[in-house]
């Protein structure tokens, strides 16, 4: 089976690696740009530097930590429906 | 002329399917969609059927820029799941799709309620086939409860529709709206009519039909369900209740409290499904806002929603198919086997985080810059919250966990042919309507003013989307993510699954011991007297001995004797 022993994209770390990078360094120059970028704002907050990137930081983390402690209470085993 | 309603061409074509096969089948199913699309194309701009019926006179097509819009947008639905599930040997699942997406269009043209009500039973019916075709316990139960409470949804609407008549006279299914209208019925007939489109809407705490019944229908299925019923209960909202201030917080609870469920389920499809309350979330807000910009963004969502929801409803729909596994904890590493599919779902997830030139980015926006104009800083917030949330777990989650994340160790095929041919037209469609959004922009209801390409709004959005991925990155090399785990998370249908069978049995089983104490005593008494009579008239009972009838003339002259002797006294 070729199948299994081709490798993949994404089968050792270094590509995974890239991605990340990527990533970083899009997300890095997002902030450059907007020194440059003349915006029209609705809204106080939205002036503040670096706005929508804390906040698209903030809130994921708050949703994925606030989501994690509520697995504690909303919980059960897959079969709970059907006793 | 010579144009019909456009239900009667998929009812037509659904008596047709259910007496052919093969390939003569598919030929009808595929050719359904083009032919309604084109008998809409042909249709006189006045165009207007109407059936009297008893008081009332019924209008079964009614045409304007909203009407229209959604018909498109059914034809085109319908299209992409007939493609995407011409594969199905199934009579009963195919005939009731077919129902069902001419139900759908027959409610989006109706002109009076009392229409709208029928082809509202209608969807939930037919819809009920496709979560029943999966042929398993599980999704008959779910199946069971989907309908009764579809059917409540109905049965109030009937009701409120009926209160509404009496009130005002009139069954025109038009701006309803919450004020109290003349002869003050209209206000508890509005609040019903609101409540029975909310049913259908998934609003909180009357949305658990949604997550409970669509990740159990045929992977199929779920396709036509996820575009359909939810979409008619949008348009019903957007004709009857724009600018009702209540459905602002409405939505945004909307958009807010599934993202939380989202990003801890397991069942991927279920993920989808919670997903697709937060879209409607963003609709249901824009409709309250009720302005043209925020109208229109509604509805523009509602389009791009119906073609990348269902295109992520296909690529799992496809993964269950091959693997016949839809947990994030049992999938992982299959961009190896199917890479297109997972090329289309991430254009799928692209296309609902709304990054720039992917469909979600073009209409979203619309309701949030409008929230902004109509004074809502908070919603404003919740709504910025939620577009965060929704790249985090359907934008990252749904492709990472089925298609990266570790190696589960599947090799399944790439999907079939049609399956792929679906999701890409649904993959064009939404990299089409994000890229050029104008076609769309001008089948809106109101004149569009919104220029979704400006450098401010791209750079935003490309800063919330990449940070929110960052945090991703974070959280999953940290270790704080949590991991796709087995098992399920209890919501609002608790009450319904587990509280009240809980206390249904407690209340049957109080009742079984009052009763057995009371048969108990009852019995007891009851032989008491029984043998009190059988001691008394039975076979040897004093009452029942029998004496020679000498005893009688013995005792008759006795006391005739008495009687002599006392006459003498």
């Amino acid at each position: 089976m070729t199948e299994n022993t081709r490798r993949h994209i994404f089968d050792g770390p270094k590509n995974i690696r890239r991605v990340r990078y990527v990533l970083y360094t899009v997300s890095g120059l997002s902030l450059v740009v907007e020194l440059f970028v003349k915006r029209y704002v609705d809204h106080p907050w939205e002036a503040l530097f670096g706005f929508y990137a804390l906040f698209g930081f903030v809130a994921c983390a708050i949703l994925v930590l606030v989501a994690k402690e509520l697995r504690k209470v909303l919980m059960r085993g897959e079969d709970y429906y059907d006793g | 002329m010579g144009s019909v309603a456009p239900f009667l061409i998929f009812f037509a074509a659904a008596a047709i399917v259910a007496v052919t096969s093969g390939r003569l089948r598919s030929m009808v199913l595929l050719a359904t969609p083009i032919v309604g699309a084109a008998n809409l194309y042909l249709m006189p701009a006045d165009m207007s059927v109407q059936v009297p019926l008893l008081d009332f006179t019924l209008e079964l097509v009614r045409l304007d820029r909203l009407s229209l819009l959604f018909g498109y947008l059914f034809h085109l639905a319908a299209f992409l799941g007939i493609v995407y599930a011409l594969h199905v040997r199934d009579r009963i699942e195919q005939v009731a799709a077919i129902i069902y997406a001419g139900s759908a269009l027959g409610a989006v043209f109706a002109g009076d309620l009392i229409t709208l009500f029928l082809f509202w039973e209608s969807l939930a019916l037919s819809s009920t086939f496709l979560i029943l075709a999966r042929r398993t316990q599980r999704s008959y139960r779910a199946a069971m409860r989907y309908l009764a409470i579809q059917v409540l949804s109905g049965v109030i609407l009937l009701v409120g529709v009926l209160m509404y008549a009496k009130a005002t006279g009139s069954i025109a299914f038009e701006f309803i709206g919450l004020q109290p209208l003349d002869g003050g019925l209209a206000g508890p007939a509005s609040w019903l009519i609101l409540l029975a489109f909310g049913i259908k809407c998934a609003f909180p705490f009357l949305h658990n039909w949604l997550t409970d019944a669509y990740p159990e229908a045929t992977p199929t299925g779920t396709v036509f369900l996820s575009a359909f019923t939810t979409k008619v209960a949008v348009y019903a909202l957007a004709r009857a209740f724009p600018g009702t201030e209540l459905l602002v917080y409405v939505g945004a609870a909307m958009t807010m409290f599934p993202i939380f469920f989202a990003v801890i389920e397991n069942d991927l499809r279920r993920v989808l499904s919670y997903s697709l309350i937060n879209q409607i979330g963003f609709m249901v807000a824009g409709i309250g806002i009720g302005t043209a910009l925020a109208v229109n963004g509604a509805i523009s969502h509602a389009f791009n929603d119906v073609v990348f929801k269902g295109l992520l409803f296909m690529s799992m729909g496809a993964v269950l198919h091959r693997t016949g596994k839809i947990n994030g904890s049992d999938l992982g590493g299959l961009y190896k086997s199917m890479p297109v599919t997972t090329t289309f779902c991430i254009v799928g997830a692209a296309s609902i985080s709304a990054f720039p030139l992917f469909s979600g980015f073009v209409s979203k926006s619309m309701v949030m810059a409008a929230a902004l104009e109509e004074g809502h800083p908070v919603v404003w917030l919740a709504l910025l919250f939620a577009s965060a949330g929704v790249f985090h777990h359907a934008g990252i989650k749904i492709p990472y966990f089925a298609f990266f994340a570790h190696d589960s160790g599947l090799k399944p095929k790439e999907a079939p042919p049609n399956m792929l041919l679906a999701m890409g037209l649904a993959a064009a469609i939404s990299i089409f309507n994000g890229a050029y959004p104008w076609v769309l922009y001008e089948m809106l209801p109101y004149p569009v003013e919104y220029a979704p390409y400006t450098s401010a709004h791209v750079l935003t959005q490309i800063q919330l989307l990449f940070f929110s991925a960052l945090a991703f990155v974070w959280l999953q090399l940290t270790g704080l993510y949590p991991p796709e785990l087995p098992g399920i998370n209890i919501d609002a249908e608790w009450s319904y699954r587990k509280a009240l069978p809980v206390a249904a049995r407690r209340i049957t089983g109080l009742a079984a011991g009052v009763r057995d104490v009371v048969l108990r005593w009852g019995r007891s008494g009851l032989l008491g007297i029984f043998e009190l009579i059988l001691r008394h008239s039975g076979p040897e009972g004093a009452m029942a001995r029998t004496r020679p009838s000498g005893y009688m003339a013995l005792w008759m002259t006795v006391l005739l004797s008495v009687f002599l002797l006392l006459s003498f006294l």
